[in-house]
């Protein structure tokens, strides 16, 4: 289906008028737009369901009745403790964002920007990171996480992750691009490396900041390997733990699984419908991998 | 240098303040600055990704299991044991061909959506927003969504439900790797997941290409349509092309949530990372052996990029940007 779109749905639409031509193009962006929201369906459907019109006979469209009851669901459950999970999701994806941008953004503006002999040769070394995947790094990242003794803790969720080789070099790739002009009138008023950054550089890089900002998040919020490795005690497990924890279980709550699930999306979501522009901008800059 | 006396032409008197300014106070000072900068990066750097590479090398020359400080020199068995252990060569040959459908499928699905997207005229934003929707939800949640519903193994799952109206028996999706359904599930997850995100990359391209070159292939005769895709679009995608392969196979490298979820608890269809998962942390807690498996895995993903890197031609791609 998609592979004929590209061919067909161009030759139609550029010779535009054509009712046919764009009548088709609306069917067949409206079918894969469906198939996209499956899952989504799925998801509110079982959410608000019962467990016995879950796994019912007959698929029901929707729930005859729905079960608002369902929300609270999973924070009464006492074989996961997700409530403490979205906790600790929230408070790791977002020091975890601030802490990402201020390192990295520091070091992408030295590297950009301030003359020193040697800066090239650092600039390789944090190139060297980029080569090695940071899902690979997980056993050695371990080690010294737990010889650290940051197992179940903030700090070892957080911390190992600030230091990412990749945003520093798109955060010195975008300082390349800064106009000098703005940084010279700092200077001339007096300011140093330091306070130019603060009180030019950065008020007028906002946008840059909300992209990478935005982008972190959601992949911090989404994370699951490191989390998975840190966080072996339940009451260090962030969300996206606890609910490979539901999938693990003995029994299964239909009902309250997909409403966990539900709940844990809803956050990144409301990034998507306020922070979209940011977040489109952030990706056709960058082309980060989430 | 040259650079002075070029620049000096072009601006003669009030380059100079502003150029030499910085430099000279302490607070202008280049060496301070740049430590002042770059430093707690440079440190975290060296304390979460150097030091724990170091020591991964030198920990898969030892005996080490259940310890990170071994005492027991082994040489290169703990390599010898990884090469020649059926599950971490199996989840090599696994990867393969994984990344052998999913950079492709991926490649041509958000290529297509894109370029959907990008003849529409009315309610664009909405469905652009559709198909970006799924970059929202982590690889577990979806897994969750599959597992548990979509391709649930008993007659409620909703693709068993649909099929049931066909007549068609019950399949068990998860459950054993023969017919290897499995594949199906976990490509149309990463599919749903990943497709969004590159269309974007996409889009973004196909409004950099400028209309003249359109309007020019109109008047020398060329058809819209296959014509133009083949000859002007393709043509011009070539470096986003290239990165979204290149950033393609670098994710399906590292996938780990779908597979851990999905396939819980199966001994088949485990990814590298999979593997090295239950190497390094499983029961057996071998930390020696898991480290040669990441040491092995990242000397082949850089030979693998620095390969794909030659014969895709980055020095063009970076031309045409």
């Amino acid at each position: 289906m998609t592979k004929a779109a590209p061919a067909g749905g161009p030759r139609r639409a550029s010779r535009g008028r054509g009712a046919m031509g764009s009548t088709g193009l609306y069917v067949s962006v409206g079918v894969a737009a469906l198939l996209f929201l499956i899952p989504f369906y799925v998801l509110v459907r079982n959410a608000l369901s019962t467990d016995a019109e879950i796994t019912g006979e007959e698929w029901r469209l929707f729930p005859t009745d729905i079960q608002w009851g369902n929300i609270t669901a999973p924070f009464e459950d006492t074989m996961v403790d997700f409530g403490q999970s979205m906790v600790n999701s929230l408070i790791v994806g977002v020091l975890h964002t601030v802490g990402t941008l201020l390192v990295c953004s520091l070091a992408g503006y030295g590297l950009a920007r301030i003359p020193y002999r040697h800066a090239n040769k650092v600039f390789y070394a944090v190139l060297f990171t980029l080569m090695v995947p940071t899902a690979v790094t997980f056993v050695p990242g371990f080690v010294m996480v737990s010889s650290l003794g940051w197992i179940d803790s903030y700090r070892g969720l957080i911390i190992p992750g600030l230091f990412s080789g990749f945003t520093c070099f798109l955060f010195r790739q975008y300082f390349l691009g800064f106009p000098k002009e703005l940084e010279e009138a700092a200077r001339v008023d007096g300011l140093g490396y330091w306070g130019a950054y603060w009180r030019v550089v950065v008020p007028n890089s906002l946008n840059f900041f909300a992209a990478i900002a935005t982008i972190t998040f959601i992949n911090g919020w989404n994370s699951f390997l490191w989390p998975l490795v840190i966080g072996q005690d339940p009451s260090a497990w962030t969300v996206q733990v606890a609910l490979s924890a539901y999938m693990t279980n003995q029994t299964v709550n239909y009902h309250l699984i997909f409403m966990a699930t539900a709940i844990s999306i809803l956050p990144l979501l409301l990034v998507f419908l306020f922070l979209q522009r940011w977040l489109v901008q952030g990706i056709a800059q960058t082309g980060i991998k989430g | 240098m040259s650079t002075t006396t070029t620049r000096d032409l072009a601006r003669p008197a009030p380059a100079k303040p502003s150029k030499a300014g910085p430099r000279r106070g302490l607070r202008g000072s280049g060496t301070f600055n740049f430590w002042l900068f770059t430093g707690p990066f440079l440190i975290g750097l060296l304390i979460f990704v150097y030091v724990p590479i170091g020591w991964s090398i030198w920990l898969s020359f030892y005996e080490a299991r259940f310890t990170v400080t071994p005492s027991t020199f082994v040489g290169f068995d703990n390599y010898r044991f990884m090469l020649e252990n059926d599950n971490f060569i199996g989840a090599l040959g696994t990867f393969t061909v994984f990344a052998a459908i999913i950079v492709p499928t991926t490649w041509a699905l958000s290529l297509g959506l894109a370029l959907l997207v990008n003849r529409l005229r009315f309610m664009r934003a909405f469905f652009r927003s559709v198909f970006f929707l799924p970059t929202a939800c982590s690889y577990v949640a979806a897994s969750l969504i599959w597992k548990m519903s979509i391709f649930n193994g008993v007659r409620f799952g909703l693709a068993n439900t649909v099929l049931g109206w066909f007549g068609v028996e019950n399949i068990a999706w998860l459950d054993n790797p023969n017919p290897p359904w499995y594949w199906l599930v976990i490509l149309t997850a990463r599919l749903w997941l990943q497709s969004g995100f590159y269309m974007i990359l996409f889009l973004a391209a196909l409004q950099n290409i400028p209309g003249e070159l359109y309007e020019a292939a109109a008047i020398d005769g060329a058809k819209p349509g296959w014509q133009t895709f083949r000859h002007i679009t393709l043509p011009q995608l070539r470096a986003t092309s290239t990165a979204v392969i290149l950033l393609l196979l670098i994710a399906a490298y590292q996938a780990f949530d779908e597979f851990f979820n999905l396939l819980s608890k199966t001994t088949w269809g485990r990814p590298p990372l999979v593997e090295l998962y239950y190497t390094a942390l499983g029961d057996n807690q071998d930390y020696g052996a898991g480290s040669a498996g990441a040491v092995i895995l990242t000397l082949l993903i850089v030979i693998v990029t620095l390969f794909q890197g030659k014969i895709m031609g980055f020095g063009r791609g970076d031309e045409s940007k």
